[in-house]
């Protein structure tokens, strides 16, 4: 379970991009609750790459499908950086 | 479970497009009557989306020499390159296109498609790391899926956003950085040597896709890396003879010292039939001829500026300021606007390529014209004049 600290982040990177204005949670997905198509999602990883300073390497990114699966993964990479 | 059923979204989409008189994905050219002209529907109509940059679909030694390797060799060779598949023809062409590149090694494929595939899937190994430019072809994303390596995305043509990536990654791991010289859909060029520079501080190899330029940038035609002088930061070129070169096939060259081993492990190399010795013929003649064609690349060149300086002054949308490729692209507002003027261009008698998503970056609907070394300059204002009248009869504001 991510921490609330990855979580408030990312929510942060993701409020300019959520035009419906979906109440943001951790079991929220991308494509079918936030409706974002694949050019919006590829800004907002490249933004999540920035502000974590890590890689999200795009073999990763059809396993993430909610805001939680992108907070865990930004956590296991940021670890293992470390 | 119909397996079908996932595609119902794309078929809606397309059934919602106002296509009345014709479909840009069912196009049928009935008659080829040269590199500019052809039959469809019935309607005489100036090709202006071929991809054909040098119009050496009809260049005379190039149909001679293939109808030469017919009678000579047969129709088709039934065999992989690593088995009965390779004639002294292919070595011959793979020789004059290293020559053509000055470099040492030339491994050709069966389509351009798959030389990107047999060089990307092969070099990307297991602990290494690909980093693509977020525009690049399919060729290049599905080279990558076939890989075993990491692969990164930047922001198209942004170096910046490049190397803050390379910076995050391990200073000692296998890197491949793949970009292309001209990019496919709106015709823009690389950054190609602030690209290769930075990759090469932080010691990746290179891979440089010349597709869209080999024939017309650079002194010798080898693309945009030529023309900015930084071949030397180029290790492995990838080139198709579907574009300039007017028939089908692709190429990788490079001056490694192992590079042949590629034979030996790149699977779109090994798994399928060898070019037919007519194509294998004609490549090489065109490649000859190319490298003399110094006129014809200036009369593009001039064809291009005309084409792009024309329909800017008309008030069309471009999407490059000038013109830095044969390829001219016009940004439509929307679906309906893109579908209607395709269609009424073609019924105006000129066929340019309909780009839209996912082809397209951004979710852009355009007008896509490539012109051809062989469009005479009546032609280019031929196809300028069709635009306009073409915006008028379906309601396109134009902005001049």
């Amino acid at each position: 379970m991510a921490k609330a600290e990855t979580l408030e982040t990312i929510y942060a990177l993701i409020t300019p991009l959520n035009k419906k204005g979906v109440k943001l949670a951790p079991e929220v997905t991308f494509a079918g609750d936030l409706e974002l198509d694949s050019l919006t999602v590829m800004d907002l990883v490249a933004d999540i790459e920035d502000e974590f300073d890590i890689i999200l390497p795009l073999n990763l990114l059809p396993d993430l499908e909610t805001i939680e699966h992108v907070a865990d993964a930004v956590e296991k990479i940021v670890s293992e950086g470390n | 479970m119909d397996l079908l059923d996932k595609f119902d979204a794309t078929v809606a989409l397309r059934e919602s497009l106002p296509f009345e008189k014709a479909d840009p994905f069912k196009v049928v050219m009935d008659k080829i009557i040269s590199e500019t002209e052809a039959i469809i529907a019935g309607r005489h109509t100036i090709l202006a989306g071929t991809n054909n940059y040098m119009g050496m679909t009809f260049n005379e030694s190039s149909l001679a020499a293939a109808k030469q390797a017919i009678d000579d060799f047969g129709t088709g060779t039934t065999g992989s390159r690593v088995l009965n598949g390779t004639y002294g023809s292919h070595k011959a062409l793979e020789q004059t296109i290293a020559d053509f590149y000055g470099m040492d090694h030339c491994m050709v494929f069966s389509t351009g498609y798959q030389a990107n595939l047999g060089m990307i899937s092969a070099l990307g190994g297991k602990d290494d790391f690909i980093i693509i430019d977020a525009d690049s072809h399919a060729s290049i994303y599905d080279g990558c899926k076939m890989s075993d390596a990491t692969i990164v995305r930047f922001k198209h043509n942004d170096v910046e956003n490049m190397e803050r990536r390379l910076k995050r990654l391990p200073e000692d791991a296998g890197k491949l950085i793949v970009i292309e010289g001209i990019y496919s859909m709106l015709g823009d060029a690389a950054p190609v040597k602030e690209l290769l520079e930075v990759a090469k501080k932080y010691g990746c190899m290179t891979l440089v896709d010349e597709a869209h330029s080999m024939g017309f940038s650079g002194e010798n035609g080898r693309g945009v890396a030529e023309e900015l002088g930084v071949e030397h930061l180029v290790d492995f070129y990838v080139g198709t003879f579907s574009k300039s070169v007017g028939t089908v096939g692709g190429f990788a060259v490079s001056n490694h010292p192992k590079f042949d081993v590629l034979r030996f492990v790149s699977r779109p190399y090994i798994f399928t039939a060898s070019l037919p010795p007519s194509v294998v013929a004609s490549a090489t003649a065109s490649i000859e001829a190319i490298k003399r064609s110094g006129n014809r690349r200036a009369h593009l060149w001039e064809n291009a500026r005309q084409l792009h300086t024309g329909l800017k002054t008309a008030g069309f949308k471009m999407c490059t300021e000038k013109a830095e490729s044969p390829i001219i692209a016009v940004h439509l507002p929307d679906p309906m606007m893109g579908t209607k003027f395709w269609e009424q261009l073609l019924l105006e008698g000129v066929y340019v390529n309909m780009a839209a998503p996912p082809a397209t970056p951004a979710g852009m609907f355009l007008m896509r014209v490539s012109v051809c070394a062989q469009h005479t300059s009546e032609q280019i204002d031929e196809i300028i004049k069709r635009f306009k009248t073409t915006a008028e009869k379906v309601g396109l504001e134009l902005t001049a």
